[in-house]
């Protein structure tokens, strides 16, 4: 075969593949996309749903509290150190307050604790629903005429819908008291001045911009791990014990990702 | 919602496996109703697969599942909603959910359809559970129980609603005799108490099979091979039958002797005398 027909026939085979790719890509989001409408469309479907979602309140929730707030606080702390050392350069250090609030409110509160929340809880949603596939208790509850989307998805989606943004909010707060902590009590910033800059430099919108990233990262992580946990038993990669493994990781990998991707997109609509 | 007299179960030419790769073909058979159909196989012969078609999760290649005297694949979703509810399921593991304990488990197919009290979700889990001789593990969680007694709670669980047709994946798969026994006692006072329900039962298992069924089917190379009654069975002369009735394997029988390799013998032997 001639060299020019051989390069020919290659870039065939490497186009067709990227094509296939592409469309395997396509079919996921899509299919992705109408799960989360699935689940979202049952949350108003049964009272029975509101019960389940107190529980899942409690797990995603209340059980999350202890690593955001530590996190929160350490994050808090090493904003401050940098900001300090950052703005001292150039005589600002009073502004150290809008440095650590801002950054906290619009940026760092909702990734991070999204990014700790899918380690968290939405690893332990993929591996339990992962679990449930693969022992049969699925399909049980379709056999039970129980909608698993209604049972085990819909009161996740709404209990992440309203811990995420409630986390986000605590994060914040621990997270400017850690500014706090090293800005006033360590390295002798005026209190007052720390508290002024923030009270002046946040606004509603920075507020509200925070609280909408974190409502969406919510819907995202738990749509992505529950959907990764139903579909265990379709992996082409494994089966059983280890398909959850890797549904699992799956789920945390492509909720990270994702979160930073939804990050960029929403800042540039939300600045 | 029925539109025939009785709960047959009816295959007519149905084809059916995963993806494009066929497990079962052309599979015409009627599981009667108020007997206890028995479907047996060798493992990885299809049977599950049967089995999942008769509840629906699985959609078939080719031909038809009638339950009832109607094509279940054929009906709306509502309506085969409505025939599923006819239906208790026992799966291999009793496909227990691990966050509710034994009464919530049980009580499940009722707590979600029944505007009902929990006093009264309790009373009905605990008189099922007495049936299965579990009432007094009640309250454990599914891991807290041995493998038997979770089969028996899927059994509970199975039969709560008053089903018309009881399924049993391997009922007794993985059980000492003792338990597997017990298990098939249990299928036997379940058909006494229940005579209409029509009761399918998946397995390998000979003892259990000559124990509870009424009406067989083997399954062979993607097809059925035999069907009637326990009794025709125990006396068909057809050697493959006679070959799995025996538990004889049909090859040399004898495990290949081929070397070890030299090297590996000398690490093997290093390693176990250390």
């Amino acid at each position: 075969m001639p060299n020019a027909e051989k390069t020919e026939t290659g870039m065939r085979a490497i186009l067709a593949a990227a094509s296939r790719w592409g469309l395997d890509c396509l079919r996921c989001v899509g299919e992705t996309t109408l799960f989360m409408l699935a689940g979202l469309k049952r949350i108003f479907s049964d009272i029975r749903i509101f019960r389940r979602t107190i529980q899942q309140l409690y797990v995603i929730g209340y059980k999350s509290l202890f690593v955001i707030l530590l996190i929160g606080i350490f994050c808090g702390m090493v904003l401050g150190l940098q900001g300090y050392y950052t703005l001292v350069k150039f005589g600002s250090v009073g502004m150290l307050g809008s440095a650590v609030s801002l950054s906290l409110v619009r940026e760092l509160g909702p990734v991070l604790t999204a990014i700790m929340l899918t380690g968290r809880a939405g690893s332990s949603m993929a591996a339990e629903i992962g679990v449930m596939r693969i022992s049969d208790q699925i399909d049980a509850l379709e056999v039970m005429d129980i909608n698993p989307l209604a049972y085990l998805v819909s009161p996740r989606l709404l209990a992440s819908m309203i811990s995420f943004p409630l986390l986000t909010g605590l994060f914040d707060v621990i997270g400017i008291f850690g500014g706090y902590l090293t800005g006033v009590l360590m390295l002798d910033i005026n209190e007052g001045a720390y508290f002024y800059r923030i009270a002046n430099s946040v606004t509603m919108s920075d507020l509200t911009g925070g609280f909408v990233k974190a409502f969406v990262f919510g819907l995202l992580v738990t749509t992505i791990c529950c959907h990764q946990g139903y579909n265990t038993h379709r992996r082409r990669d494994s089966v059983g014990p280890e398909a959850v493994g890797n549904a699992t990781t799956s789920a945390v990998v492509i909720s990270c990702v994702l979160i930073l991707a939804a990050d960029y997109v929403l800042t540039s609509f939300l600045l | 919602m029925q539109t025939s007299q009785t709960w047959d179960i009816a295959f007519s030419h149905l084809d059916a496996g995963y993806g494009e790769h066929a497990v079962l073909r052309d599979i015409s058979a009627v599981l009667p109703a108020g007997k206890i159909s028995v479907i047996l196989g060798e493992s990885g012969s299809g049977k599950s697969t049967l089995l999942k078609h008769i509840m629906g999760l699985s959609r078939p290649m080719g031909g038809q599942v009638h339950i009832a005297g109607q094509d279940i694949f054929a009906l709306d979703a509502t309506t085969f909603r409505r025939l599923r509810r006819h239906m208790g399921v026992l799966f291999q593991d009793g496909a227990l959910l691990g966050a509710l304990d034994l009464v919530e488990n049980v009580a499940l197919p009722l707590s979600e359809h029944l505007s009902l009290s929990p006093k009264l979700l309790r009373e009905a889990a605990l008189r099922v559970l007495d049936m299965v001789g579990l009432e007094e593990f009640a309250d454990y969680y599914p891991n807290q129980l041995s493998g038997g007694m979770r089969k028996r709670a899927g059994l509970a669980r199975a039969i709560i609603a008053q089903p018309r047709i009881l399924l049993c994946d391997e009922p007794t798969s993985g059980l000492d005799p003792v338990t597997a026994a017990k298990m098939d006692e249990l299928l036997l006072s379940m058909h006494t108490q229940f005579p209409e329900m029509t009761i399918v039962v998946v397995s390998h298992d000979l003892a259990s099979f000559k124990a509870v069924a009424e009406h067989v089917l083997v399954i062979r190379d993607s097809g059925l091979c035999f069907v009637g009654s326990p009794a025709e069975l125990l006396n068909s002369a057809d050697p493959y039958l006679r070959q799995f009735l025996e538990r004889r394997s049909g090859d040399a029988g004898v495990a290949r002797q081929r070397p070890m390799n030299a090297g590996v013998q000398e690490a093997l032997t290093r390693w176990l005398a250390s």
